[in-house]
């Protein structure tokens, strides 16, 4: 049912507790997951300016979502982790259907009302546009 | 193989490119128009430059998709030059700009950013977003509350418009509204029209009228420096952070080339300096914008616009402007900045603050820059002057052995001369350079002093452990007869 399963991570406390689940979902359907850490252009903007290399970039975003890699690589469950580029929700949702994931798991920021309508909801843009089932973690 | 990478720059996304190139057109109207009023130039001077330095950067940069037009940067450095001199000498220090960046470009002076540290750079953004802000105030002087409505309602819409559709920039839906509300409801407010003149007309070329004499030149040589650095700067960083956004390389050299290029031919054109920008190659980017047809696009369909519709830019009101400049400084400001401050190594976040307080004060963005540099040098030398030197006494020998750890310059002989015990009782005195490098005169200079005092005191020196560098630098230039390293 759920062998390819796709985690939506950025190194929150939010994309920690999807990771465990997605370990579950995975462990149960026998599946495996990739990891994807989504770079927007605000936060591309803050890392360059903020390193001084390419290498020293790469190496602080790799440090963000080590907790999740531990987290996979603690579990035994085959996994995958890349960085892409590219606006949050539209990223997500291309990756996704492009290559046929079966589930899409994906934290939510727990935002109120207020913050929901300016800033917009990642989670729920996933939820409306990808082709397969998405599990919100609230 | 040349020329394939040629088409494919050019024409491998060719329809996303010319989506993201009208997009960019539309949100550089504004700022070109708003960054002319804080230069002190008539809005055409950089909706020209917009147009020339797009265009041509379209097809000499070195970072396909990036967006180079008038900028904010650039113009809060031409004020002064403006204020005193006038356009045509602005034109001239553009041209002298552009000759200065290309010669840049060609001696592969893009690597000497490395010497800018990335707190300068953060204090570069955020005091440029001060400024930019700051530039917005003097329009409120002796506004009624009108003002203060349509600059609100101008950031609302800007704000909120993107929840509900991305397919046009708000920026520019904020203006047209704003100016629609403006002439609909007869309000009597400052409009574009007030603050100088807007020719439909495409640029000629012309030479700048000024008198070719060296004078001329002095006065334009610190601006055209200045502007050259800060472009130079900008773009670089730009264009870093659209090879990150793309995950994609570029040739830094051949972008300092090909701005320096751009400014030239502006200069010419009737328009001001100017660079790559963060805010617009971000939205060339986001809007699928990868080739240099996005690049060219903007750039003519922008002139294109201004020829068309220059009739209802002039009734633009400038609380409209002013709203989109405040978004553009809310956008540039580097916010993470604020956030990290509390955690940085202490002296990074003085560069960084002495950066932004040394431009706000001069409002001069390559003062500060240059401050930031100097303070940061002055940092890191006091970092690694901090010589150790333990001391060991051997009895039986009479002997006082040194042992130094740390670098010999300049900046780091004082102390380490204070270190030793001139008045010592023992007759011989070892100093153990294993773990030291001496790096000038000053360093050998320092070593021949000790050599003097002891001997005032009839004890002996020796030196052991030098290394290669520093032996042969001691044996060039050092007066140590009684030396005998080992």
């Amino acid at each position: 049912m759920f062998k390819k399963i796709l985690l939506a991570a950025d190194g929150s406390e939010h994309s920690l507790r999807s990771a465990n689940h997605a370990i579950e979902l995975a462990e149960k359907f026998n599946g495996s997951i990739e990891a994807i850490y989504v770079i927007d252009g605000n936060t591309a903007k803050a890392d360059v300016l903020h390193a001084a290399d390419k290498f020293e970039i790469e190496l602080k975003r790799k440090e963000k979502i080590k907790k999740v890699r531990e987290l996979l690589e603690g579990s035994g469950v085959t996994f995958k982790t890349h960085i892409l580029h590219g606006e949050a929700g539209p990223t997500i949702v291309a990756y996704a259907n492009e290559n046929n994931f079966d589930c899409v798991v994906i934290g939510s920021r727990g935002l109120n009302n207020l913050q929901e309508f300016l800033l917009g909801s990642v989670s729920h843009k996933v939820a409306k546009r990808a082709d397969c089932p998405v599990l919100i973690v609230k | 193989m040349r020329t394939e990478q040629l088409r494919q720059e050019w024409f491998g996304n060719v329809k996303g490119d010319i989506l993201s190139g009208l997009v960019v057109a539309l949100a550089l109207i504004p700022e070109a128009i708003a960054f002319s009023i804080i230069a002190g130039v008539d809005p055409m001077v950089g909706l020209y430059a917009s147009f020339c330095i797009a265009v041509v950067i379209s097809f000499v940069g070195g970072r396909p998709g990036m967006i180079s037009a008038a900028t904010g940067a650039m113009a809060l450095l031409m004020v002064n030059l403006v204020a005193e001199y006038g356009l045509e000498y602005l034109l001239a220090a553009t041209i002298l700009t552009g000759i200065i960046q290309f010669l840049f470009g060609i001696f592969k002076l893009a690597r000497a950013m490395k010497f800018v540290p990335r707190s300068v750079m953060v204090g570069f953004v955020n005091s440029l977003a001060i400024l930019i802000f700051a530039a917005q105030l003097p329009h409120f002087a002796g506004e009624s509350w009108i003002m203060y409505a349509l600059v609100a309602l101008t950031l609302a819409i800007i704000y909120l418009l993107p929840r509900i559709t991305k397919a046009v920039p708000s920026a520019l839906v904020a203006i047209i509204a704003v100016t629609a509300i403006v002439i609909f409801g007869d309000i009597q407010v400052g409009t574009v029209g007030d603050m100088g003149n807007l020719t439909q007309q495409l640029p000629v070329f012309l030479i700048p009228s000024i008198p070719f004499t060296l004078e001329t030149l002095m006065i334009i040589f610190p601006y055209s420096l200045a502007l050259a650095i800060v472009g130079l700067l900008e773009s670089l960083l730009t264009a870093n952070i659209v090879d990150d956004m793309t995950d994609t390389e570029s040739d830094k050299n051949k972008e300092s080339r090909g701005q320096g290029i751009a400014n030239v031919v502006t200069g010419f054109f009737g328009g001001m300096a100017g660079c790559a920008m963060i805010g617009q190659s971000g939205i060339n980017v986001k809007s699928g914008g990868r080739g240099r047809l996005s690049t060219f696009v903007a750039g003519t369909f922008l002139m294109f616009l201004i020829v068309v519709l220059g009739g209802f830019v002039v009734q633009i009101p400038m609380a409209a402007l002013v709203g989109v400049m405040i978004m553009v400084s809310i956008g540039t400001f580097d916010w993470s900045s604020l956030k990290t401050l509390h955690k940085l190594p202490r002296t990074d976040a003085i560069v960084m603050l002495v950066t932004v307080a040394v431009v706000v004060y001069t409002n001069d963005l390559s003062k500060g820059v240059f401050a930031g540099v100097l303070l940061s040098a002055i940092f890191f030398a006091a970092k690694i002057s901090k010589v150790k030197v333990t001391e060991e006494l051997v009895m039986r020998e009479q002997k006082r052995i040194y042992r130094v750890e740390g670098q010999l310059f300049f900046a780091s002989v004082s102390d380490f001369t204070a270190k030793f015990n001139f008045a010592d009782s023992v007759k011989e005195v070892e100093i153990d350079l294993t773990r030291a490098h001496l790096w000038d005169d000053s360093a050998i200079g320092a070593l021949d002093k000790i050599e003097v005092k002891f001997a005032q005191n009839n004890i002996e020196v020796h030196y052991t452990g030098l290394n290669t560098d520093s032996e042969h630098l001691k044996n060039r230039i050092g007066g140590l007869t009684k030396a005998s390293g080992d």
